[in-house]
């Protein structure tokens, strides 16, 4: 190990609405180490990590590389000096093929076109040299997840990357995924690169990486050589005091089925079947989680359930009563409450103000109107009460919903939602990026909600979520339940990440309990 | 907050000088004697009754225009069909004006009332092509503004057409049917009452009524609007009604209030000047009568100056349009908010980490 390669020093950054994202932090990585960047959602890692790729700029503070100050104001300079990002959400065409997304930009050319031969040539011979297979050939569209990750780490290190971000690598992968993905790493390390890994999960934090940087609300909080460093040690100080990893919650009492779902069949705009023959039901006083890697029709599913799109065929029942043509008011009339995957688009309206944002599902009831005029009176009781039971840090109900922290705009859905008094409710990644407080604050309205009798299906990306919320599970893949297992607290990850991946797949038999046991 | 406010009405004024500024170099820099045109420009409302009673005129048929452009883009409805509304809802009135013999306050009122009916058809059209056809509001009200327009002239020049006058008018409006003046040596008339009264309604139903609160989520947020099981397509449609119907019964008011034949061979541009109005005052009806009498105030301003001096009264335009320009841009003076915004964060910074360390 050497000295610092690279380090950034005071970095200081404010959003323009008002969110201080990193205070005075300071960063440095070594050559050839990979260094894991950890903190809860909201920590501020990836917004330092954007700065160091050019794009966000600091208000405050420097960047070092190899004892030269350097200023990086855009992605374009930050390639130029040997840094290059994979980020979450890939940056990749989805309809070019390997080779065109690997040159795009740096195209070889013959006679003023593209060389596609020539491209061809390069994914091949990265690809060989790094020991990342990829078909420079096929389409970005017909990759698996895995695949496309490594293509955007190639298209990384064919700009001369030394250094290498990766955000959230393993957030989108299968255990068996990031089990290729660290060989990979571990391989890169080996050649002489640098890797900042941004993450955090502990396992995977505490296996692959040299040094550890765990950033909290913004602050840097501490660096450690990840092998002096114990999980308890890394998680107290991450989240700044001991977290319940585990739920505590009593076993279900299930009663009546109150969502009913048969042979479900939903065909997309472009006649893609994204919903194959599912069957489920869910009953009053439990929790169904549905795991899966996203894009296997869980949203369309949540989307058809919650009236927001409408099915191709099958039976959709809440409360027994057949909801298929039923229009949004309706369903919801039939005590169907809804957190939304995509909380900025559906789940408020952010240039609202937070009692705008609570009462929209209820506006119109008797009891918030008086004759023609809405009942300011009720209406700020209300508000008031729910801001203090949800907990919503503001200054006022009459704040605007887009000066809230992510967490406190959840809590904001929650709050309505959950006092909708509803029958049903779909938790569509009820905790996705948002804080520890809050996440367990939701997670434990979860389970009284259920405990009071509401029937739950409960959608995560988060195995962790899944596992620990769910009475029973479900896993989909391909727009089909390939298993279903009657006690979730009884599965076990890997398990799970082989249905997860369509690896394996129950009989029908087995799936068919879930439809009616 | 409240900061957020601030910011808003220092960007506006900024704005205006900044337009006003431009507007006086360019004054400077043709006009032989500037120095007059300036102070005419300026103080010229101001200097007789009668001018600063033109202002206020102008303002009615401002407000009604604005009040109009205000609910639709509260929706975010861009229907930009109240000219042809207010045409036709003039022309309703003048039917009833001149066709019908009722008893003084009852005329007016019935008047004034159908020609809101009429604008609110007016507005009815591109909302149901919108809701039935998801076309375009902004494309079909602008082209709807000429059938208005001949349409209008149509129904005057061939029912209602004074063939003894030497132009182009109607017959004389019934004198039952026209709004009293308010103050003497002015023309200011009733309308602007009810010009004011429409603003008190188009803010209450905008902020204290449950379909002004559908109307203002569905233009905030429309998915969010429709996954919390609000009625959009209703919003679309009524948004649009209502603003024709305000429309409509300024363009009653104004005929009503101002003339005593109908003779507009044109489309009079309150429309436009309603969506100037309505951008100036941020969408909310509160700040509607301050921005129509602003904008008035310009215009009869420039009129004075273009008949004092060797100016032309289009140096308002540019005005006008520098001003726009700059408000509409979301990143004028973003800088200087930015800044205010990391001191504030600054702040609570020290604050906190003073809590920290202690």
């Amino acid at each position: 190990m050497s000295a610092d390669i690279l380090s950034m020093k005071g970095i200081t950054k404010v959003y323009p609405n008002g969110i201080v994202a990193n205070k005075e932090v300071d960063f440095s990585i070594k050559q050839g180490e990979i260094h894991a960047l950890m903190g809860e959602n909201g920590a501020g890692k990836s917004t330092l990590m954007k700065i160091l790729f050019g794009l966000e700029q600091p208000e405050e503070g420097s960047i070092i590389l190899k004892e030269e100050k350097i200023s990086i104001t855009s992605p374009h300079i930050a390639i130029k000096y040997g840094i290059g990002m994979v980020h979450q959400h890939f940056m990749l065409v989805p309809s070019l093929t390997v080779a065109e997304n690997m040159v795009l930009g740096i195209e070889p050319r013959k006679s003023g076109l593209l060389n596609i031969h020539k491209a061809v040539e390069i994914t091949e011979n990265l690809s060989k040299q790094y020991n990342l297979n990829v078909d420079p050939k096929a389409k970005i569209q017909d990759l698996a997840v895995g695949t496309k990750q490594k293509v955007e780490i190639l298209k990384a290190l064919l700009r001369g990357a030394e250094i290498l971000i990766l955000d959230e690598p393993t957030a989108v992968l299968t255990p068996q995924e990031t089990e290729e993905l660290f060989q990979e790493l571990l391989s890169l390390k080996s050649k002489g690169h640098t890797i900042i890994f941004i993450s955090h999960k502990l396992n995977e934090i505490k296996q692959i990486s040299d040094r550890i940087t765990i950033m909290r609300n913004g602050r840097n909080v501490g660096v450690f050589n990840t092998a002096d460093v114990s999980r308890e040690e890394i998680s107290r100080l991450m989240v700044g005091r001991d977290v319940i990893l585990k739920v505590n919650k009593s076993k279900a009492e299930p009663k009546d089925a109150v969502l009913n779902i048969k042979a479900l069949n939903y065909t997309n705009e472009v006649g893609k079947k994204v919903l194959k023959d599912v069957s489920l039901y869910v009953r009053s006083g439990e929790i169904l989680g549905i795991a899966g890697v996203e894009g296997n029709g869980q949203r369309e599913l949540v989307e058809i359930t919650t009236g927001l799109r409408r099915c191709s065929s099958g039976v959709v029942e809440i409360n027994g009563q057949l909801i298929n043509n039923l229009t949004i008011k309706q369903i919801r009339d039939l005590k169907t409450s809804h957190i939304p995957e995509d909380r900025m688009t559906y789940g408020v309206s952010s240039d609202g103000s937070i009692e705008e944002n609570l009462i929209s599902d209820r506006y119109d009831k008797k009891e918030l109107n008086k004759s023609i005029f809405l009942n300011k009176s009720r209406i700020s009781e209300l508000s008031q009460s729910l801001v203090k039971q949800f907990k919503v840090k503001c200054n006022s109900p009459r704040q605007s919903v887009k000066m809230l922290s992510g967490g406190n705009i959840q809590k904001v859905v929650v709050a309505r939602e959950f006092t909708a008094d509803p029958r049903l409710l779909v938790a569509d990644q009820p905790t996705r990026g948002i804080d520890v407080g809050a996440t367990e604050f939701i997670r434990n309205k979860i389970i009284e909600m259920r405990d009071s009798g509401t029937a739950i299906l409960l959608i995560s990306a988060d195995l962790n979520e899944v596992l620990e919320l769910s009475d029973s599970l479900v896993v989909m893949y391909g727009g089909e339940i390939v298993a279903y297992f009657e006690e979730a607290s009884q599965v076990n990850e890997v398990e799970l990440g082989t249905y997860m991946l369509g690896l394996k797949t129950q009989t029908k038999e087995e799936v068919g309990r879930v439809a009616h046991a | 907050m409240r900061k957020e406010a601030f910011f808003e009405i220092i960007r506006t004024l900024v704005a205006i000088l900044v337009a006003l500024l431009l507007a006086f170099i360019l004054v400077l820099s043709v006009s032989k004697e500037p120095w007059k045109a300036l102070s005419s420009f300026l103080t010229g409302p101001l200097s007789t009754p009668r001018h600063f009673g033109n202002v206020v005129e102008m303002t009615i048929p401002l407000m009604f225009t604005s009040l109009a452009v205000c609910v639709m883009f509260q929706a975010k409805q861009f229907n930009l069909g109240t000219t042809g509304s207010f045409f036709i809802g003039a022309v309703a009135a003048t039917i009833v004006a001149i066709n019908i013999k009722l008893p003084i306050i009852i005329h007016p009122a019935a008047a004034i009332l159908f020609g809101g009916i009429a604008g609110s058809l007016v507005g009815t059209i591109p909302a149901i092509l919108k809701s039935r056809w998801n076309a375009s509001e902004l494309v079909s009200s602008l082209m709807l503004n000429y059938i208005m327009l001949f349409l209008g002239l149509f129904i005057i020049n061939f029912y209602l057409r004074d063939v003894n006058a030497g132009a182009m008018v109607s017959y004389k409006l019934e004198q039952a049917s026209l709004l009293p003046k308010l103050i003497p040596k002015t023309r200011i008339h009733f309308g602007l009452i009810l010009a004011l009264l429409m603003v008190a309604i188009t803010y209450l139903f905008l902020y204290r009524t449950k379909w002004g609160y559908a109307l203002r989520i569905t233009g905030q947020n429309i998915k969010f609007a429709e996954y919390s099981g609000i009625n959009t397509l209703a919003v679309i449609l009524y948004s649009q009604i209502i603003g024709g119907f305000i429309a409509g019964i300024g363009g009653a008011t104004e005929l009503l209030g101002m003339y005593t034949r109908f003779q507009w061979q044109s489309l009079p541009g309150y429309g436009w000047d309603g969506v100037i109005v309505a951008i100036l005052a941020r969408n909310n009806p509160l700040y509607v009568p301050i921005a129509a009498f602003f904008l008035a105030y310009l215009r009869i301003g420039a009129d004075i100056m273009s008949r004092m001096t060797d100016v032309q009264s289009e140096v308002v335009t540019v005005i006008q349009g520098i001003m726009i320009m700059l408000i509409a841009a979301e990143r004028f003076l973003s800088v200087w908010r930015h800044r205010m915004i990391v001191k504030g964060a600054k702040q609570s910074i020290s604050i906190e980490g003073e809590s920290v360390n202690g």
